[in-house]
């Protein structure tokens, strides 16, 4: 991936502006969030799912809090989840993938079986069950999170793994006597980090989805204001049929927000490093 | 071949579920050790939790424990629900018809919706309808289905109270028919079944497209264009149907997410299928429930798949060949 092919990607198209821009302003508020939040967003008060305001922006929840210090400080849940368990699968993916598919015999056949039945087990349940036999809190939901969404980057790697190990260069780098190891590092790696990287920006926006379903569910992290616990909170309170929009609509659209300027850059990468993408697009 | 060919499909579905019968198990016996459960009882005496050590066959060895799981399984035998007391199986049987429901109309909207948009797209690539279509489409990917689900709910049921905001028929109201029941079924199916839809819509709309623009440039569209047949009714005719494969194939990476789409959706409108049941297990800490519906979650994922490949196989003679 050029340095300055990708710098062009990313600042010159709209989409990549548009990305970039979302994407920086929720880590802003990742970082600073508890800084910038005009109230404490765990202060409890009278004002029971009050209406917009002067003193509260965006109204208050059932508890009294004020809803816009939450959503600010919530970023940051969203953030760290969605990045470390994107992480955690990038390695797992790259690793099964690298190694199915460079040694390829009845390596390949076990990893790849393990594969498939990660890519059939349905996701989300899998992920409840795992998250509800721990105690909930940011640590498993990433691990939980990072475990179990790593099998379609295997599939990817392993897939130009094997147009790789094939070309004139690895062989020639195995003619000269180098080892597995070395041509694994210097040669196969290299190769496939574009589409890791492209992927796995891709699971980044898997990833804080399945945050909010499972703090949603109750899952979450229950020392932690997230998106998706606001979302339960509201929900469970009766917030909808109160009418109490202002509680309602602002996490869901954050969330939305957040995975469309990843999803947004992820498919920029990805159409860069699979041109025939950008045919169709 | 193709006898073999199917044979193989089926195998492997099978191998699968025998897998998930195995992990299920271990699963819940090492992670979730319901000898820890049992410590919990107040004024049990060790004696007494032997006892109940053995009623739940945990005093056997663990490949015995595992043989015992495999067959009661195997009978639909999935243990008692700790919240409700009835037999898990019971509990499963009774949620199912209303998931099947709820994803079924999902599923058959998404997808006769998103081909027909998917069409619309492709042969207006690159105009202001393509660009709508695919920004909505990536919009109700991003967009949280329960998060759909709640506003339905707000601006449907609170707002414009035209339809009923949850469970599956009027309480309390006796039918004078089956036919007045089901509409009044239909009715409580409107908002969930559009947040299923809308959940869906967007990747079969992009499945669709892909495909129908794949088609286009083929070199037997450009014959039938040149041979002077109207374009209408070369892309109904001839694009439409050979694009709608892929549809049927791809579709089936989706299922494991309508779980996932069925727990939480119905989570929000109290439908009382298997995702509400989850729901209420996670809460309650069940693990008999919760592990009695991954296993059929699972199940069903697995034959979805199963399904769609002995779909491809009736719908392209190519696999037949080969």
């Amino acid at each position: 991936m050029s340095e300055r092919g990708v710098r062009q990607l990313l600042f010159q198209t709209w989409r990549g502006r548009l990305g970039l821009g979302v994407l920086g302003l929720f880590i802003f508020l990742a970082l600073f969030g508890s800084l910038i939040a005009p109230d404490d967003p765990d202060a409890s008060s009278l004002v029971i799912l009050g209406g917009i305001s002067a003193d509260h922006w965006l109204g208050t929840t059932e508890q009294g809090s004020d809803v816009f210090s939450q959503l600010l400080v919530g970023a940051r849940v969203s953030i760290i989840v969605g990045f470390a368990a994107a992480a955690i699968s990038a390695l797992l993916g790259a690793t099964v993938g690298l190694i199915g598919g460079y040694f390829g015999g009845w390596t390949d056949r076990i990893l790849d079986a393990f594969e498939n039945w990660f890519l059939v087990i349905p996701q989300i349940p899998l992920m409840i069950v795992l998250a509800r036999l721990l105690e909930p809190s940011l640590g498993v939901l990433i691990a939980v999170i990072g475990l179990t969404s790593w099998a379609g980057t295997g599939r990817i790697v392993r897939a130009q793994v094997l147009t790789l190990r094939e070309r004139a260069f690895v062989e020639r780098a195995r003619a000269l006597g180098a080892r597995d190891g070395y041509i694994i590092r210097t040669h196969i790696l290299p190769n496939t980090l574009p589409l890791i990287f492209a992927n796995t920006v891709l699971i980044v926006a898997v990833a804080i989805l399945a945050e909010a379903a499972l703090a949603f569910l109750g899952l979450g992290d229950p020392t932690r204001i997230s998106w998706g616990t606001m979302l339960e909170n509201a929900f469970s309170s009766g917030a909808p049929s109160a009418g109490a929009w202002w509680y309602v609509i602002p996490p869901g659209l954050c969330i939305t927000l957040l995975v469309l300027s990843v999803s947004i850059l992820g498919y920029l990468f990805e159409e860069y490093v699979n041109p025939r993408l950008r045919e169709q697009g | 071949m193709s006898p073999r060919w199917l044979a193989g499909k089926v195998a492997a579905a099978l191998l699968t579920f025998a897998f998930v019968l195995v992990f299920n198990f271990f699963l819940f016996r090492v992670m979730g050790d319901p000898t820890t459960q049992l410590a919990r009882l107040p004024r049990a005496t060790p004696e007494e939790i032997q006892k109940l050590r053995a009623n739940y066959g945990l005093d056997k060895p663990i490949t015995g424990q595992f043989v015992d799981y495999a067959g009661d399984t195997l009978r639909f035998d999935l243990g008692t629900s700790q919240r409700t007391r009835r037999p898990v199986w019971t509990e499963i049987k009774d949620a199912l018809p209303w998931t099947l429901l709820l994803v079924g109309t999902g599923t058959v909207l998404a997808t006769f919706i998103g081909a027909w948009l998917g069409v619309i797209a492709a042969t207006r690539r690159g105009k202001a309808a393509d660009d709508g279509l695919l920004g909505f489409s990536l919009f109700t990917y991003a967009a949280p289905e329960y998060w759909i689900g709640i506003i339905l709910i707000l601006v449907f049921a609170v707002w414009l109270p035209i339809f009923p905001a949850g469970q599956q028929v009027t309480p309390g109201v006796e039918f004078s028919s089956w036919l007045d029941e089901a509409a009044d079924v239909a009715e409580h199916l409107v908002l969930p079944g559009i947040a299923m839809t809308l959940m869906l819509l967007g990747q079969y709309f992009l499945i669709m497209r892909a495909s129908m623009v794949d088609v286009l440039t083929e070199d037997f569209i450009t014959v039938k264009r040149a041979i002077g047949l109207p374009w209408e009714r070369v892309v109904r005719q001839h694009a439409v149907p050979n694009a709608l494969l892929p549809l049927v194939t791809l579709s089936s990476i989706y299922f494991g997410m309508v779980v996932g789409g069925a727990i939480t959706i119905e989570t929000v409108f109290s439908w009382p299928g298997l995702g509400e049941l989850s729901f209420d297990a996670i809460n309650d800490k069940d693990f008999p429930v919760l592990q009695g519906t991954f296993l059929i979650f699972s199940a069903g994922v697995i034959l979805a798949n199963l399904l769609a490949d002995c779909l491809y196989f009736v719908l392209d003679p190519r696999v037949q060949a080969t």
